[in-house]
């Protein structure tokens, strides 16, 4: 079996958020990046144990620029065995999913995995992309994944439930929540991965279909209305005559 | 010119983000001053169908094919993709729920639209077509700009109350193309967690952190959303323990609410579970600890022990609420 995990670069999730040039550029300044936990804890971990419970090859592929290997490394330490980085810098998931299609197509997956979401522009939209580009089924927000010779079973979050599904592979999912647990590099893993492949790719010919035009950071809140502990009844009456909220 | 809007239904009953998709998507309509198109698949009623001209849609096209009732992810793109081009839309829009996740971003490619996911507000049409949306998880804000023909938008659930007016749209049955190759992604079972309030749905929310000490204590948490009519939830702690289930962890990593009323129980309010939360009209904070940085983003707080003011809370509500 054959694997991809799509890995994002993120701002660690106690980063302060910040932006600079006119609010129209996110401020890195004294942000530690990390692999997008979505990325990292349930699609590369599943993948993993996959390869180590029935035999499978794990490749790894970032779009990002040269500072985005360190994650990538962190990525093969935890145990990919290669990894691709397309050198382009883009915040609009069809061009990330036009260039990793790309890469895809060569390769020919079984499986591809990307996270639920990134936790920094939320866009939770390259799967399904990649998926449509590459004319592979894909389910979305999966929480558990098995898979028996060709056959994936996958159980994937619905409103108010769960759906149970089977798809023949080759295949596209997004990994959320339940489908593995976090894991830590170890020593040799580390070690290893310093020497693993990992390709640069120029990126190709592809359509930037949005682009962000500027930021905001939320309005303060006001401040809070402390009621004393004995007062319950009086948040009760604040609640439904002030807030109105019952 | 239209805008066609997926109103997704579950067990034949359109969804709530569905009709505040629809009506999200007759107010983009109005703006551009073209007719706003639902399209529904799966077995669903022609009332409940009709009904969505009180949030908007002038007509709605029904696929009424039973494999469409948990909408398969490929069929139901392709089937929108010809909706779209027979409708001659503009503008696709969904809601930002688990359907529209998996629907939209593979439209976006098979029409090469640009997608923006999450909006929060109406689009911009004054210069171009700017959409803001949610990023870094709820910490900020972005407006995106769609630079194609075709734009495709999901709303955030909770992001706009639907509010059902007067009108009834024309139902006609749209037929498909669809074969037996289309629909790739067999169902085998789906479980529904029965009488419990969607959490990404709820109005209200009733959550519960570390300062509950362990899953026993959950009855005063269950007590209270009860009482409200509200989900329950609970902080990454709590969910990685095992106390509760992994669905109900909000926070950075776990799902963003936007209720109207969100009450955190024993929650310090890590800069991660805001992050799921901010988007909360009012926050509401019980917590033994003055200290606890979830005090800066609430609306109204108590400072004492959940045990004790939860049941209080609980019980002061009833009176409100006439039991």
């Amino acid at each position: 079996m054959k694997i991809l995990v799509c890995i994002s670069k993120t701002p660690d999730t106690t980063a302060k958020i910040a932006f600079t040039d006119n609010n129209t550029k996110f401020s890195e300044a004294g942000v530690q990046f990390i692999i997008n936990p979505y990325d990292e804890w349930y699609a590369l971990v599943r993948a993993l144990e996959l390869k180590e419970t029935q035999g499978a090859t794990v490749h790894l592929i970032t779009v990002g620029g040269a500072d985005t290997e360190a994650v990538i490394r962190k990525a093969l330490a935890l145990g990919g065995d290669e990894a691709f980085r397309v050198n382009a810098d883009s915040h609009d998931s069809f061009y990330i999913a036009s260039q990793i299609a790309a890469v895809a197509q060569q390769e020919q997956y079984d499986l591809i995995f990307t996270g639920k979401e990134t936790i920094d522009y939320n866009g939770s939209s390259v799967g399904g992309m990649l998926a449509e580009l590459l004319g592979l089924p894909f389910v979305s927000i999966a929480s558990k994944l098995d898979v028996n010779g060709t056959t994936a079973t996958l159980v994937r979050e619905i409103e108010g439930g769960e759906e149970t599904v089977e798809v023949t592979l080759p295949l596209a999912l997004s990994a959320q929540k339940g489908m593995a647990e976090a894991r830590i590099p170890n020593m040799r893993g580390i070690m290893a991965a310093r020497t693993k492949p990992l390709k640069v790719v120029e990126p190709v010919a592809a359509e930037h279909l949005t682009s962000v035009v500027s930021f905001e950071l939320p309005p303060a809140k006001a401040g809070v209305k402390l009621i004393a502990a004995d007062q319950v009844e009086e948040l009760a009456r604040l609640l439904h005559e002030e807030a109105k909220v019952f | 010119m239209s805008v066609i809007i997926f109103a997704d239904q579950f067990q034949g009953k359109v969804k709530k983000s569905a009709l505040e998709a629809v009506q999200y998507g007759a107010k983009i309509a109005q703006q551009l001053g073209v007719p706003a198109i639902a399209i529904a698949v799966g077995e669903v009623g022609a009332a409940e169908l009709s009904a969505l001209g009180q949030y908007g849609a002038s007509k709605v096209l029904h696929v009424a094919d039973a494999r469409l009732n948990e909408p398969e992810a490929g069929a139901t793109t392709k089937l929108i993709a010809e909706a779209v081009a027979k409708e001659n839309a503009s503008v696709i829009v969904f809601s930002h729920n688990f359907a529209g996740r998996s629907i939209a971003p593979q439209l976006s490619a098979k029409l090469k639209a640009g997608f923006v996911a999450g909006a929060i507000g109406l689009p911009d049409t004054t210069a171009g077509f700017v959409v803001k949306k949610n990023v870094f998880s709820g910490k900020a804000f972005a407006n995106v700009s769609i630079g194609t023909d075709k734009k495709i938008v999901s709303v955030m659930p909770n992001s706009f109350s639907p509010v059902a007016g007067e009108g009834s749209a024309a139902v006609e049955a749209f037929a498909a193309g669809l074969t037996d190759a289309d629909f790739r992604i067999k169902s085998l079972k789906v479980e529904t967690v029965s009488g419990e309030v969607p959490l990404t749905e709820a109005e209200i929310v009733v959550s519960g952190g570390r300062g509950l000490k362990g899953p026993e204590h959950w009855g005063i948490v269950e007590d209270l959303a009860h009482t409200l009519g509200a989900a329950t939830a609970c902080s990454r702690p709590v969910a990685d323990s095992g106390w509760r289930p992994h669905h109900e962890h909000v926070g950075q990593t776990g799902f963003t609410v936007r209720p109207n009323l969100y009450i955190a129980i024993g929650i310090s309010g890590a800069i991660q579970h805001l992050a799921g939360v901010n988007g909360s009209k009012t926050i509401v904070v019980i917590n033994k600890d003055p200290e606890a940085p979830f005090f800066k983003a609430a609306d109204y707080g108590i400072v004492g022990d959940a045990f004790e003011v939860v049941p209080k809370l609980t019980e002061a509500v009833k009176k409100y609420k006439g039991n």
